[in-house]
């Protein structure tokens, strides 16, 4: 066996047990893997309901008002996870409580997006040295984690996945059925509200990981994908999450090999599976189509 | 096991107004629904029969006089009381079975995770489904349904939470007249079989003749009620719409009322 060079270029081959101490021999790798599972779980989670509320682009414009947040503290000379939390957590609390009224309008988010960006972009100018900030706070710095940020991202997804699953059904119900649902006393504005909260931290948690811009990659497409293969909401979530984790994963592994952004890869790969999922799921429903009553042979061969 | 419901009146209103933010729709309603009743809710676009029925389910209060639920002031989450909204649009690429629709009627106001009862949950959910006769399609996702089977679907969600009273608004609206009359009866048959008091808002009172009580007529500021032959006159209507209406029959016993096309027309707009 020969030895392992630090300085020959990183193993890569069909030894996967090779291939595994190879991808964790660093510290650096460890953390990102760790951080990465962890923000990618909570995306998958947090994702479907996101998905499933058409709220892809209000949540979108949570992010763009984190990036002033976040620039706006360190300029202050506080911690840019405690600016996006307070902006992002205010921002959502304020979509929650537009509820319904927010689907439809695009224009006003499109603009306070825009606006948000310009004030990072004032607030990095006014402070001195800031590209690289801005550029840590946008895309991500997944290969400069500490163990520390790593304890924080834990606590953070910890909270948001079971803030999720404390409201799973009534969030559920009011997801699909508002009328009935507030009828049936449950708080449908209060869910709202809470649950663009949750989104908040969680986009706020994936600052460090991939950035909170291209968070929405991890975000959107495990949970459109799932969305597309899976008509029961347990599983969807589920699904949701797999995806979110294996896209991390592989997007990881890719750039330990190949010295390009790991937000870059992440993305492509999220991208990629989104567009073969819609190609393969298309091609599933027009088969069906040419069997009217393919739904029902396999109601058929499912029951007893 | 839900009790039997109680004897005698399940609705009574005294004196009862409605008013949408501080506009008043309707007032001086007094009337009482007596458990196991059939009653059709009629009359134009914008009179205030979706509020009549949001006043029952306690979503907004009277705004005077008032109203008593099964022996309560009405209260939102009122296990009792079974609801279907009007629908618009099911967005067809919905990625949900009917039968997650279904289950949301027996626990989706309660938090966390399903734990536990499942088993018994899924067993509900089969009844209800069974009941409505939807279980070859069920499976299915919601949105890619017709509007009689999803119109199906939502009233076995209702059923599942096993209430006394269902309140269904316009549950034959957008259905071809084959399929209203199929669902009233289903409705009628399962009103029966579970002694429900049913209150169903409907355009057209003739696909409901064979099956109601009585009918609610709410129109121009009041509120009438009795039965189909008492309240659809022409004087009757007349004096509730208070300008000249007309009701013909045909030799089928079929009601026409005439004469409200101007009446609805300023309601709509």
């Amino acid at each position: 066996m020969p030895d392992i060079d630090l300085a020959a270029a990183p193993y890569f081959g069909w030894d996967v047990l090779r291939d595994l101490q190879e991808l964790f021999r660093y510290t650096f790798m460890q953390h990102a893997f760790e951080a990465g599972t962890i923000v990618a779980i909570s995306a998958g989670v947090i994702g479907y309901f996101v998905v499933l509320r058409g709220l892809s682009f209000a949540a979108h414009g949570l992010s763009h008002i984190g990036f002033a947040g976040a620039t706006g503290a360190v300029l202050l000379g506080a911690s840019a996870l405690a600016g996006l939390l307070v902006f992002t957590m205010s921002a959502g609390a304020v979509m929650g409580a537009l509820g319904q009224r927010l689907r439809g309008r695009d224009v006003t988010i499109g603009l306070v997006m825009a606006w948000s960006l310009g004030l990072g972009l004032l607030f990095t100018y006014l402070y001195q040295g800031a590209a690289n900030l801005a550029i840590g706070i946008l895309f991500g710095q997944i290969f400069g984690i500490t163990s520390q940020d790593v304890a924080v991202t834990l606590v953070a997804g910890i909270v948001t996945v079971l803030l999720v699953l404390a409201v799973y059904r009534p969030l559920l119900f009011a997801t699909l059925d508002e009328e009935v649902a507030e009828a049936k006393g449950v708080p449908v504005r209060g869910l709202s509200i809470a649950f663009m909260v949750i989104l908040a931290v969680a986009v706020s948690e994936a600052v460090q990981v991939v950035g909170v811009l291209l968070i929405f990659a991890l975000i959107v497409a495990p949970a459109a994908i799932a969305e597309r293969f899976t008509t029961r909401p347990s599983r969807g979530v589920l699904v949701s999450a797999i995806l979110a984790v294996l896209f991390t994963w592989a997007g990881l592994t890719v750039a330990y090999y190949i010295p390009y952004p790991v937000g870059f890869f992440i993305t492509t790969i999220a991208f990629t599976s989104y567009i073969l999922a819609r190609v393969v799921s298309d091609v599933i429903a027009r088969r069906a189509a040419g069997r009217p009553f393919a739904w029902r042979e396999e109601q058929l061969r499912h029951s007893p | 096991m839900t009790p039997p419901p109680p004897a005698g009146p399940v609705i009574v209103a005294d004196n009862l107004a409605a008013a949408y933010g501080s506009r008043l729709i309707w007032q001086n309603a007094s009337f009482s629904v007596d458990a196991g009743e059939f009653i059709a809710v009629l009359g134009p676009n914008g009179s205030g029969k979706s509020t009549l029925l949001r006043l029952v389910l306690g979503l907004i209060p009277p705004a005077a006089g008032s109203l008593q639920v099964l022996g309560r002031r009405p209260h939102r989450g009122n296990a009792e009381v079974g609801y279907v909204p009007q629908r618009r649009n099911i967005d067809p690429d919905l990625p949900v079975r009917g039968r997650d629709f279904v289950h949301l009627g027996i626990d989706g106001n309660r938090w966390g995770i399903a734990v536990g009862d499942t088993a018994s949950h899924h067993q509900r959910v089969d009844q209800a489904i069974a009941s409505v006769e939807a279980l070859t399609y069920a499976d299915r996702p919601i949105g890619r349904l017709s509007g009689g089977e999803q119109q199906r679907l939502l009233l076995a969600q209702a059923l599942a939470g096993r209430p006394q009273m269902l309140l269904l608004d316009e549950p034959l609206a957008s259905l071809d007249l084959r399929n209203q009359i199929i669902i009233a009866e289903l409705v009628a048959d399962l009103a029966r079989a579970n002694r429900l008091t049913v209150l169903l808002i409907a355009h057209d009172i003739n696909p409901l003749l064979p099956i109601v009580d009585r009918v609610l007529y709410v129109a121009h500021g009041g509120v009438a009620i009795g039965k189909p032959a008492d309240v659809i006159t022409t004087e009757q209507l007349s004096r509730l719409y208070d300008s000249p209406v007309e009701v013909l029959h045909d030799r089928h016993g079929h009601m026409f009322v005439v004469g409200l096309e101007a009446e609805s027309a300023h309601h709509d707009a």
